[in-house]
């Protein structure tokens, strides 16, 4: 059995995987981190988006023997200090949630687009938003969320 | 999916070996096809040749008047690349306009012509502007690499390690994308250059198709 060591929201982990346990899997079964989703387990709704190595992927669509070595950041890597990361506070403020399903991955996407586009106007959010898929909010606020975390990270 | 044994070689050498001594190996580049294929149990490898660990496949160079992409370089890569921006913008958006960004930042040009997608962007990129892609064994040019419909010049044992893209005076790549998917339900790359004028057509068919003159007034 393939033994994996990567860095999970800061921390050094190792496991015990199978070769074709999936990195979704290894994150929310061998180390209880359930703030990652899965919705459709095949690659296209991205519930399941978290950071490696600082890109947004999809944690469905990757093996955990893939991220070994890796630094993973997930939706509960943002928060510092008890105090919630300019984008999750910009979700909560602009109503970007009702179920809150598509919530970790929608977050983890947005936070990709902002470091590589700081400044995104409404049709590049959308664009980039290609691959996180919601069923409840219209997206409507979640745009409008962005570009309120936009506004707020630049200070 | 079912189990298999993983491998992580860190030369093509090393991963050449793997598969040829594994009963039924596969690599596995980006994974973005891969994984969904074995999650429906459409493939069943018994062992998994990881490219991942091969820093020499990854990147991109400007060599003797020809762009050099190695095959596991990221869409992303390729999109955001200043040389392919500069040199190749018609490359550069093809490669922005695959899929959405977690795919594209996974996803490999390697993986995509390997693959073959009847509606997938490179193989059009790449027979419409000419590219030559090159394995661990011989030099392919694109028009005999895509055969059929998933199907590629590739031998069992064979590995993509970089294609390399002569630059163009000019270039454009238009597609009409499945809303859901963004894959081509057509695309069109155009160019004219070192390689003559070429035009390939992605989705219309099982295959981007090469320029051809069309035969007896019946265009393909
Ligand atoms: C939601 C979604 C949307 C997508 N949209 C598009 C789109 O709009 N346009 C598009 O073109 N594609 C699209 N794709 C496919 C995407 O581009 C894939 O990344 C690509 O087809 C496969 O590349 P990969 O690196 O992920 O390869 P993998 O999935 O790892 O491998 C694919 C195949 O190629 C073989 N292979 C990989 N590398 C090599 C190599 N170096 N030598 C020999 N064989 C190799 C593997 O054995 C496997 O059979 C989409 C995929 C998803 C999940
Ligand atoms: S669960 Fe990964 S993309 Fe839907
Ligand atoms: S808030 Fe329910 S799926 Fe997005």
């Amino acid at each position: 059995m393939p033994s994996v060591s990567m860095t999970v929201n800061g921390r050094a982990v190792t496991g015990d995987v199978e070769g074709r346990t999936l990195l979704v899997q290894f994150l929310r079964e061998n180390l209880s981190l359930t703030g990652t989703h899965v919705g459709c387990d095949t690659s296209q709704c991205g519930a399941c988006v978290v950071h490696v190595n600082g890109e947004s992927v999809k944690s469905c669509t990757m093996l955990a023997v893939q991220a070994d070595g890796a630094e993973v950041t997930t939706i509960e890597g943002l928060a510092k200090d008890g105090e919630l990361h300019p984008m999750q506070e910009a979700f909560r403020e602009n109503h970007g949630l009702q179920c809150g399903f598509c919530t970790p991955g929608m977050v983890m996407s947005a936070v990709d687009l902002l470091q590589k586009n700081p400044n995104p106007d409404e049709g590049e959010i959308r664009e980039w938003l290609e691959g996180n898929i919601c069923r409840c909010t219209g997206y409507h606020n979640i745009v409008k969320a962005i570009q309120t975390a936009a506004a707020s990270m630049k200070g | 999916m079912y189990d298999f044994n993983h491998h992580r070689p860190a030369s093509v050498e090393d991963a050449a070996k793997a598969l040829t001594g594994a009963s039924d190996g596969k690599i596995l580049a980006g994974g973005q096809t891969l994984i969904p294929t074995l999650k429906q149990r459409l493939a069943s490898p018994s062992d998994i040749i990881d490219l991942g660990g091969i820093a020499a496949l990854k990147g991109i160079k400007e060599e003797g008047g020809n762009i050099v992409i190695g095959a596991m370089t990221t869409h992303a890569t390729v999109a955001g690349d200043a040389t392919v921006k500069a040199k190749i913008p018609a490359l550069a958006a093809l490669a922005d306009g695959i899929g959405d960004a977690q795919v594209r930042n996974r996803g490999t040009i390697g993986g995509s012509i390997a693959n073959n997608d009847p509606a997938a962007d490179y193989p059009a990129g790449l027979v419409g502007l000419g590219a030559t892609v090159h394995t661990n064994k011989r030099d392919i040019p694109a028009d005999d690499f895509f055969l059929g419909m998933f199907e590629t010049a590739l031998e069992e044992d064979e590995i993509v390690t970089v294609v390399t893209f002569p630059v163009p005076e000019k270039a454009a790549y238009a597609k009409f994308a499945n809303p859901a998917s963004r894959y081509a339900i057509v695309g069109v790359m155009v160019s004219s250059g070192p390689a003559g004028v070429r035009v390939a057509v992605t989705g219309a068919g099982p295959r981007a198709l090469p320029p051809r003159r069309p035969r007896g007034g019946a265009g393909r």
